[in-house]
């Protein structure tokens, strides 16, 4: 199969692309108990940062 | 808690995912090996991953969280006691023979090193097991989102269960490892935002202790009398019970997880699968417990943030600190990768349940009993039927544990049964060439009886004691732990002596199967941290600092 790292890193992308993109458009959106931090978008940027890693690793090897 | 369309978007890509993966692992499968036992071709990163991942349910997740706000940091030797020591000595010392036996499973183990019966037992033992720990994974999954969000419980179970249907039937064990090493970054990745902001809310781990009484906070200072923490257990009952007999018989000898790391490519990497699994495992508390932790504090600090009562109104209903945090911590977009993190612990769970058991019942049950004598496109006929059956079944369990409410404690208990003496089997099997198979039979006989006369016998917390009153203990847990002491004790000494009044196998079928007829290939070129001896050396120095720190 596959390298499943590349899989892997295009899930991570997309649900980070996702989730950073909604905190920036609506920052209206916040957690009950955390007012003032911005959660999705520094979550989604966490993921993006954690797919793209992957992403990165499984084309390095690649070439 | 409510869910907005962001929410199921992340749901839908993830359930889409997974599909894809069965889909990319089926074309690989043209052998009933191929997709029982991914016939030795996964590599290592993965089998690690996949080690732990399989273990890690949505029970254990919504489990452990709960009991980290009732047990406090001691909940962590749950991880740190009774799993990462194991993990080391079956990677140092017992992943040799199972992988150079060539076995295909467990119980296939058991029939080259000692006989048929032997087997038999273990695999209609283990079998039972699987389906009973699905279902009960899929019931408290059910409960919990028709509890949470409002889902029908039967829908959120037969939506889960068909997805994970579909993707073990494509791509059978290779699908379900890689998509268990997919759900542990999901997990990693949409549990530990939680951990860290119910941490800082309460003020760091001195906010927290400063909060809570010193017991929640140190995991071995309060050990030495059972009347002085939460658990009601001494050190000896926990570092025997917890630590060496349930520890080294689930980690060591089940095969639910012994099959990740015989799916590697070499002897080396199923020796290292183990290792490498024991590093994150060691973090894991810090995910899934401290938030529990973090959450008793949080409810002292009086900032809005409170447990829910049970139904009855006896108490906190601890199994909904988890969610409850996310309500509180995650907003809509967050939350969605926060619910799919628990689906995903569901799914690995229960995926991993369903392929260990479709292979024990092809290979262990159906070739060895029913048909031995078939062509291969039959066996994995056969195996892909199984995993439907093994499905069906599981939501038959779960809708058993969702109608008798005892039912979730029985099991547990079984559970204790079946994997406590078994080590002691293993551990005479593979290093004392002596050991026969009358011995190993009957030691694990009488090792579950004794298990099942300790439960008649003792009374904790209103359970157990059908047949007398012998002993009270201080809680359930400690009960368990010396259950399992007295079921392993009495499976090494019925073993022994057997064995000594029997005849042993000539020492030419051991081959492969024991300790001295075995060839372990020697790592001498590889760098350190590819060699089994030193990686244990490094893992254990790191868990002895990280209990120091949490003494």
């Amino acid at each position: 199969m596959d390298d499943l790292r590349r899989p892997t890193g295009f899930l991570f992308s997309i649900l980070g692309l996702i989730l950073a993109l909604y905190g920036f458009i609506s920052p209206d959106v916040q957690a009950p108990l955390e007012p003032g931090i911005p959660v999705n978008l520094y979550c989604g940027a966490m993921l993006l940062i954690f797919g793209g890693l992957l992403l990165w690793l499984s084309f390095r090897a690649k070439s | 808690m409510t869910l907005r369309a962001v929410d199921y978007v992340s749901l839908a890509i993830y359930f889409a995912f997974v599909l894809g993966i069965g889909w990319m692992a089926k074309k690989k499968i043209t052998s009933s090996a191929d997709f029982l036992t991914s016939r030795h071709s996964v590599p290592v990163w993965i089998t690690s991953l996949a080690f732990i991942a399989a273990n890690l349910g949505a029970q254990e997740m919504i489990g452990m969280c709960a009991s980290g706000a009732k047990y406090g940091i001691m909940t962590a030797h749950f991880y740190w006691l009774g799993a990462v020591p194991a993990m080391v000595f079956v990677g140092l010392f017992m992943m040799p023979f199972y992988y150079g036996s060539r076995a295909r499973s467990v119980p296939e183990y058991l029939k080259l090193r000692f006989d048929e019966k032997t087997r038999g037992l273990n695999a209609i033992t283990f079998a039972i097991m699987t389906i009973f720990s699905s279902g009960i994974s899929m019931y408290a999954l059910g409960q919990l989102f028709q509890l949470v969000l409002g889902w029908n419980f039967t829908q959120s179970v037969l939506l889960s269960a068909i997805i994970v249907l579909v993707y073990t039937l494509l791509g059978g064990l290779t699908s379900a490892i890689y998509n268990e090493v997919v759900q542990f970054f999901l997990i990693v990745l949409g549990f530990a935002p939680l951990s860290f902001l119910a941490v800082q809310k309460a003020g760091g781990w001195s906010g927290i202790s400063s909060r809570l009484a010193p017991v929640m906070s140190h995991s071995w200072k309060y050990l030495a009398n059972p009347g002085d923490n939460p658990m009601g257990v001494g050190a000896f009952g926990l570092i025997a019970g917890l630590g060496f007999v349930l520890s080294f018989g689930y980690w060591c000898t089940n095969f639910l997880v012994i099959q990740r790391a015989m799916a590697a490519n070499t002897m080396a990497e199923a020796r290292q699968t183990p290792l490498f699994a024991a590093f994150p495992k060691i973090l894991m508390p810090f995910v899934v417990i401290l938030p529990g932790i973090a959450a008793v504090a949080l409810l002292k600090q009086g900032v809005g943030y409170s447990i829910p009562l049970q139904a009855d109104g006896s108490g906190p209903d601890y199994n909904l600190v988890l969610t409850t945090l996310m309500a509180k911590f995650y907003p809509s977009g967050m939350l969605g990768i926060g619910l799919t993190a628990l689906m995903a612990s569901f799914m690995s769970g229960m995926a991993g349940n369903v392929t260990a058991f479709n292979t024990v019942f092809t290979y262990d049950i159906y070739q060895s009993y029913i048909k031995p004598q078939a062509d291969d496109d039959h066996y994995l006929w056969v195996g892909r039927a199984t995993t439907v059956v093994g499905i069906v079944l599981s939501i038959g369990t779960a809708y058993l544990a969702a109608s008798f409410n005892n039912m979730m404690d029985f099991l547990q208990l079984i559970f204790a049964f079946v994997n406590a003496p078994l080590f002691a089997t293993f551990l005479f099997g593979m290093f004392w060439k002596r050991t026969t198979g009358h011995a190993a039979f009957s030691g694990l006989l009488s090792g579950i009886t004794a298990a099942a006369l300790t439960w008649l016998l003792t009374v904790a917390e209103g359970k157990g004691g059908l047949l007398g009153h012998v002993y009270m203990f201080r809680s359930t847990m400690a009960q368990s732990y010396w259950i399992a002491i007295m079921s392993w004790t009495t499976c090494f000494v019925v073993t022994l002596v057997v064995s000594l009044m029997t005849a042993p196998k000539p020492e030419s079928e051991l081959k492969n199967l024991v300790y001295g007829f075995t060839d372990v290939p020697p790592h001498d070129d590889a760098p350190w941290y590819k060699r089994p001896g030193p990686l244990a050396v490094v893992v254990i120095a790191v868990l002895v600092v990280v209990n120091v720190i949490f003494w």
